[in-house]
């Protein structure tokens, strides 16, 4: 029975009172979030109105509609060649972290393997690290090796930043699968590889989505990384790119900068939709916090 | 199967972990003599941090940005939104929650330009304030910087605290209403204390996460003017790859690394006391 239901009941007469009370309340509450809601929006804005003014500034304003600015940065070759970038390095370090991820969760999720706690434990609290510890060390390293200046390479050491959270996320996925459906199909003979296959691979589905997806939206925005490893201006991701233009003062035009940074954006916020589809449909995320 | 995740974690992230807590006490450079004959220090770089004017301010404007930004701005403004939004009318909560959102899943760089933009002078801030001519990204530079942050992250928390809220045993709360406890009452006497846990653990993973924040801050002011928003993976950065103290830069940030598993431990052990 509700507050509301308790009330109809015991007050008959006092009805309008608490509801006015309420609503009052409810008012106020709706007011402040507007407010908040202007205080994110206007800074968006501002890429959204200038992206498509013929003549914007640093300022919102309404726009004096154009695609000029569209079709000039979309024809710059810079454009192509930071997306291109960005497409190599972000997929193919969500293709390692995920691949590695899935299989690594798997025994961590279902066999017994000693030291598994603390191991757990060590890869908490390394996804906590700062990337400004590594990056010394590994510049070191890819001097050594020759590796500097790769988008693979360079993808390869996101992937392993990524990978302990990944394979966190993934353990917790595999664990919410029932450890019967395995049990039944190694009763009818199913080998090990075959199980994981066909048995525990389509359950899944949402949770290897799920990790790559966050994988690849941190991947895209990734920054200081390919900022110390790579220096060939032909490479540069979209990241890299912004920031030079951002750099550029007055040498660059508030429309083209603006229609770059939204459309190097739209990929990521359609993933994201994506990703919230699957948490809210296939996956308790309460469960898996709680580890 | 744990074979290939552990040769990469082994090579980029084991290694380098053990490497640079080796590194930090060394006096390697970049460039010249001491990038290939750098020897261990001791704790050379110790003595000279606590010497260093730099770092000294550099801790602080961290300890000021995690506290400001992190701590109390994305904690408490993202619990009032959580609040907010249980009570808000479908629409608004609808496009208010998304735009939190989508602030949140903008790439970090893209943040940095339209906060850039916004605190410019000419920009839409100082238009608001009657003040075309001011830049505020130069007059307070940390404040800029610190709400752009909240900005960006304060979706996190708004999303743990919806998510704590939404498990919250509804015969409690509707015992306090009915039993007459005022809105401020009941947030807490009865919200708080059974929030705690989801409080604490927003609170560690906000920290950490801010402690290391590098790009934002970066790109809007490359840790300027001067050093007034040089924090401490920014420091890091520029001694290391700009100065080519190597050595010293990873002592650097060692500390930080020392910095996040004091606060981990401080917030863990709250959080079992509580319980």
């Amino acid at each position: 029975m509700s507050v509301a239901e308790v009330r109809l009941k015991a007050q008959p007469g006092l009805i309008a009172v608490p509801y006015r009370r309420v609503s009052a309340a409810t008012l106020a509450a709706n007011v402040v979030l507007v407010l908040l809601g202007c205080f994110f929006l206007i800074p968006m804005l501002w890429m959204l109105f200038a992206s498509i003014d013929s003549n914007p500034d640093w300022a919102i304003k309404l726009p004096s509609p154009t695609l000029a600015n569209f079709r000039e940065v979309l024809a710059r070759p810079e454009t192509v060649i930071a997306f291109r970038s960005s497409l190599i390095l972000a997929g193919t370090t969500t293709v390692v972290t995920t691949v590695l991820a899935m299989l690594a969760a798997y025994p961590l999720s279902r066999m017994h393997i000693p030291l598994k706690r603390p191991f757990m434990l060590g890869i908490l609290f390394a996804a906590g690290l700062p990337v400004s510890m590594l990056i010394v060390p590994v510049y070191q390293l890819y001097v050594t090796l020759g590796w500097l200046d790769s988008l693979y390479t360079t993808a390869l050491f996101l992937a392993a930043t990524s990978l302990p959270f990944a394979i966190w996320l993934m353990k917790n996925f595999i664990d919410a699968v029932p450890i019967e459906l395995e049990q039944a199909a190694a009763i009818d003979g199913a080998s090990t590889p075959r199980i994981v296959r066909q048995v525990v691979l389509p359950l899944v589905v949402p949770g290897l989505a799920v990790t790559a997806i966050y994988t690849f939206i941190n991947a895209w925005g990734a920054f200081v990384v390919p900022f110390v490893l790579m220096y060939s201006p032909e490479d540069q991701p979209g990241p890299i790119e912004i920031y030079n233009f951002m750099g550029s003062h007055g040498l660059f035009k508030f429309g083209d900068l603006a229609v770059f940074s939204l459309l190097f954006s739209i990929p990521v916020i359609v993933l994201y939709l994506v990703m919230s589809r699957y948490f809210s449909g296939a996956f308790n995320f309460g469960g898996a916090v709680r580890g | 199967m744990l074979a290939p995740a552990l040769a990469l974690l082994g090579m980029l992230f084991i290694f380098p972990v053990l490497y640079s807590t080796y590194l930090g006490f060394t006096n390697l450079e970049l460039v010249g003599s001491r990038s290939h004959d750098y020897s261990f220090t001791g704790l050379e770089n110790v003595t000279r941090m606590l010497g260093d004017y730099v770092f000294i301010k550099s801790t602080w404007l961290t300890a000021v940005f995690v506290l400001g930004s992190a701590i109390i701005g994305q904690s408490v403004l993202g619990m009032a939104l959580a609040m907010l939004l249980r009570k808000a009318v479908l629409p608004i909560r609808a496009v208010v929650g998304s735009v939190v959102i989508i602030a949140w899943v903008l790439p970090e760089i893209t943040v940095a330009l339209v906060w850039y933009a916004f605190s410019q002078a000419g920009g839409t801030l100082s238009l608001l304030l009657r003040h075309p001519d001011s830049n505020y990204l130069v007059l307070v530079p940390m404040l800029i910087v610190s709400v752009a942050n909240l900005w960006r992250n304060v979706a996190f928390s708004m999303l743990v605290f919806s998510a704590g809220l939404r498990n919250l045993p509804t015969e409690v709360l509707e015992a306090a209403e009915v039993e007459g406890a005022s809105a401020w009452r009941r947030y807490w006497l009865v919200i708080v204390p059974l929030l705690k846990p989801t409080i604490v653990t927003n609170l560690l993973l906000v920290t950490i996460l801010n402690l290391s924040e590098f790009t934002l801050i970066y790109a809007m002011t490359q840790g300027g003017p001067g050093t007034d928003t040089m924090t401490l993976p920014l420091y890091v950065y520029q001694e290391a790859f700009v100065f080519n103290q190597l050595g010293y830069g990873t002592a650097i940030s060692l500390v930080l690394v020392v910095f996040g598993a004091v606060f981990s431990l401080l917030f863990v052990r709250a959080a079992r006391t509580q319980v």
